[in-house]
């Protein structure tokens, strides 16, 4: 286990994405099968084991040591595996050769439950510290590096430099521990086989519209436009009896809801935003986080945020492959395949009519009543483009609404990470609202740590120094009250009501859009503006 | 003990012995202080000449009297110089450990038990979760990440006195022949570790910026800075933190260190215990650090052991430094 738990050590330690990817290519290339197999798994959420509750390793290590001893230092380590993976007392006897963790895997297939203590023990004294560690993360399923499942399958494109798309592909027809992938990623044999009822498709994304520079050269008739949903963007498969949703990176996240999949009565790929909807109309994205956040959901959640499928496109209609047709052909299919279908959990994306860029911008800028208002944009689409995994560039474009802008005072600010690891470089910024006694107090509002070029961050790591006035380990107090302070004008997509923050409202996507030298802190927003932006919805 | 001397004061006294040179035990202004050769070349190098109004060496196994009390410097293993203080007086003996280690440690002569009635710990890392792996495998983690990085300058946070040459003699026994770069603040020590007979090999300072940024070097630097300004010279820094702390991951993340290696110049807990029970003296008495756990181990063993809770002994490995500290070594 020496290799995983050096990976997943590193992994966990590791904050750039780049970095992680080097990581786990080297990994990769270096361990074996079926050992590098194992960990791709154990990396992409498909090995769990649910063998070793907490009080059950907490049972074996107190069987070991006093348990004062072992308290002091849980009390100083603040996490149940990790203590126990550091204090483990061997037994002093010659070492026993190190568990792979395919061993670990074949051994706990087969084990019968009280036979579990014993052979937990048995490899905590083989392994070392860091193996103790990956184990014990393993087998709780604790393991937290870092890494997507999606990061994982990059790591592995780039074995035998393919797009990640042919990962995804064939990702859903193979199993741990992946030996036929891995050949045909070292070339030692052909592609493996993706047909597999009910696996995912890569999807097709959009580029980020640039209003100012593009639109005028596009011709408004090759186009359909419809509104972009603010829900999560899904695949919904139904198969030969195989029934999935995933994300648009592939996780298949079936198991969050129950209720949609149940309801995937046809045979096909449908394309779509998943999305709450009540009474035929959808809500905010607030309600849809109250899904997200439950791997499985109840079913008082399940009823009180119904999730439903609002269709885009079709990708397949019962065998057929729809992606190399033309949008407006497979529009055609998509719209008389939902009426076919008749679910109450999904519905048709409209089209929006327009005639000229103007026209659709003024829709844009002011959407009509009911659903519109809650989405985050339009999507134009040509209608002669085919399905094509990717971003490719030119058939496709999102085109945002305008985000919020308000203007905030800073307040704290912390130190980032890897290259910004000596800057000041995530900021928590606030606005002014009254107290109890009617005085003006700052409140912090949200926390923002892009947006800025590397030559505003030398300026704001440079404000943050020279103005602190308190400092809590990483974070630093900066002087701000109505006579100084430094004023940020924060861009954001949408804002929601939250209890967990003091002000009472929590920002989408915040991002420093302007430094404000010249803005005195007195001038900055104050709280009711945003209740009102909160209200307006 | 009628010695009339302190050892390792934290204030002026007019007779000080000092165990090692390692700034919270070795202290400038005291009248006449008794150190091995090597810690009071410690002191003249950090304090300057006048850092005592008299000084005496004393080599290893010398014994010099007090009054009554034949004082004995022994080998502590912790850093160049440092020493255990061997107190003999009627037939009474106590070792005060000072800051001790077990393992090999390239840079300084290897701990020597001494049979003693008290003998008198530090207990730094005094908790079960402390147990330092071997410091060849934390170095072979550094090497490699090298490799699989060379494009990031490698940014190692050591302290000034006895991390910085351990790490370096440990890198160039894993066959590291290229130029460290070092920290201006590491510069003064590691010339007093090579007049000592400590080869180091080839040093050069991390300063200037050079074309490609010190891509694929290795950087020692006090811990600090790799966090403040002066790292900015760096090409994509990966930071490396050397310390006996970077055990406890929460520790490590604190610090944004991407690649903790525990290596440590202080005794972990087996080490701490082992001695205990090496030696089995009549009394261990802890200074500071983390003495519950100690203690605790001391009762369920049948050692009488009792807790100093000395103040001012921060220690080098502190995690806490004050502000000033890093200001300084900018």
């Amino acid at each position: 286990m020496r290799g995983v738990a050096r990976l997943l050590d590193r992994l966990a330690f590791t904050p750039s994405r780049n970095a992680k990817l080097v990581l786990m290519r080297d990994y990769f290339r270096e361990t074996p099968d079926p050992e590098r197999g194992w960990t791709l798994a154990a990396l992409t959420g498909a090995l769990s084991f649910d063998v070793a509750k907490p009080a059950f390793i907490r049972k074996a290590v107190e069987s070991r040591m006093d348990p004062y001893l072992f308290a002091l230092s849980y009390d100083h380590v603040g996490d149940l595996a990790e203590t126990v993976a550091l204090v483990w007392p061997g037994r002093g006897e010659a070492k026993l050769p190190e568990p792979e963790l395919s061993e670990v895997v074949d051994t706990l297939r087969d084990a019968l439950r009280h036979d579990v203590q014993r052979l937990l023990e048995t490899w905590l004294d083989a392994l070392d510290a860091d193996g103790r560690w990956a184990l014990l993360k393993l087998l709780t399923g604790g393991l937290r590096v870092g890494v997507s499942a999606r990061l994982a399958k990059q790591a592995l494109a780039s074995l035998r430099d393919v797009d990640v798309s042919e990962i995804e592909e064939l990702w859903h027809a193979q199993h741990p521990p992946y030996e036929d992938m891995f050949a045909w990623l070292e070339g030692r044999s052909a592609k493996p086989s993706r047909a597999a009822p009910g696996r995912f498709r890569p999807v097709m994304l959009a580029q980020a519209l640039d209003e100012t520079n593009e639109l005028a050269k596009l011709e408004p008739r090759d186009y359909a436009a419809e509104w972009k949903w603010d829900g999560i963007r899904v695949q919904a498969v139904s198969e030969g009896g195989v029934r999935r949703l995933f994300s648009r990176t592939g996780d298949d996240i079936s198991h969050s809801f129950p209720d949609v999949v149940a309801t995937l009565n046809f045979e096909g790929v449908i394309d779509g935003e998943l999305l709450v909807i009540r009474d035929g109309a959808i809500t905010s994205f607030s309600d849809l986080q109250q899904r997200l956040n439950r791997k499985t959901p109840d079913a008082k959640t399940i009823a009180n945020y119904p999730a439903g499928i609002r269709a885009y496109d079709l990708l397949f209609e019962g065998e057929n492959d729809l992606r190399t047709l033309s949008f407006r052909e497979r529009r055609g299919r998509l719209e008389a395949f939902v009426v076919l279908v008749a679910s109450p959990r999904l519905d048709l994306s409209p089209l929006v009519a327009f005639d000229s860029w103007e026209a659709l911008a003024a829709l844009r800028a002011d959407p009509p009543q009911g659903d519109p208002r809650l989405a985050e944009g339009l999507m134009l689409k040509r209608w002669d483009s085919i399905y094509e995994a990717g971003r490719p560039k030119g058939p496709w474009f999102k085109w945002k609404r305008d985000p919020h802008l308000i203007d905030a005072v800073l307040m704290y600010a912390q130190r980032g990470h890897g290259k910004r690891s000596s800057f000041y470089s995530d900021y928590t910024f606030g606005v002014w609202r009254e107290d109890a006694n009617g005085t003006r107090v700052l409140t912090p509002v949200g926390k923002a740590y892009f947006g800025f070029t590397d030559e505003e961050l030398r300026a704001l790591d440079k404000f943050v120094r020279d103005n602190t006035v308190e400092r809590f380990g990483p974070v630093r107090a900066v002087r701000a009250d109505k006579d100084f302070g430094l004023v940020l004008e924060v861009a954001f997509e949408g804002l929601q009501r939250s209890t967990r923050h003091k002000s009472g409202v929590a920002m989408r996507f915040p991002r420093i859009n302007r430094i404000r030298w010249d803005k005195p802190a007195r001038d900055a927003d104050e709280l009711p503006t945003l209740e009102r932006m909160l209200e307006a919805k | 003990m009628p010695g009339d001397f302190v050892i390792d004061p934290v204030r002026p006294v007019p007779h000080a012995v000092i165990t090692h040179g390692h700034g919270d035990h070795a202290r400038p202004g005291h009248g006449a202080v008794l150190a091995t050769r090597e810690t009071l070349a410690i002191m003249a190098a950090r304090y300057g000449e006048d850092f005592a109004r008299t000084s005496q060496a004393a080599r290893y196994g010398e014994t010099v009297s007090y009054n009554d009390v034949a004082v004995t410097l022994v080998p502590a293993g912790h850093v160049l110089g440092s020493a255990q203080i061997v107190l003999r007086w009627k037939g009474l003996t106590v070792v005060v450990s000072g800051d001790y280690k077990r393992r090999r440690d390239p840079t300084c002569p290897p701990f020597e038990p001494v049979p003693c009635d008290v003998f008198v710990s530090e207990a730094t890392f005094g908790l079960p979760v402390f147990r330092h792996p071997d410091d060849t495998g934390e170095i072979t983690k550094l090497l490699k990440s090298v490799t699989q990085f060379s494009e990031r300058a490698h940014l190692v946070g050591v302290y000034a006195l006895g991390k910085a040459q351990r790490v370096i003699c440990l890198l160039r026994e894993a066959g590291y022949d290229r130029p460290i770069f070092v920290h201006g603040a590491l510069a003064k020590l590691n010339t007093l570790y090579e007049a000592h007979g400590i080869d180091l090999g080839p040093l050069a300072p991390a300063t200037g910026t050079s074309i490609n940024k010190f891509a694929g070097e290795i950087i020692l630097a006090p811990p600090d800075a790799i966090a403040e300004r002066w790292s900015r010279r760096f090409a994509d820094p990966l930071p490396v933190f050397a310390s006996g702390w970077m055990r406890v991951r929460a520790r490590a993340r604190q610090r944004h260190v991407e690649l903790p290696l525990v290596i440590s110049d202080h005794a972990d807990w087996d080490e701490l215990t082992e001695t205990f029970r090496e030696l089995h003296p009549e009394e261990v008495w802890l200074t500071h650090g983390e003495d519950d756990a100690l203690l605790r181990w001391c009762e369920i063993n049948g050692l009488r052991a009792r807790a100093l809770s000395l103040v001012g002994y921060g220690d080098e490995e502190g995690e806490v430094s004050s502000p000033g500290e890093s200001q300084r070594a900018e």
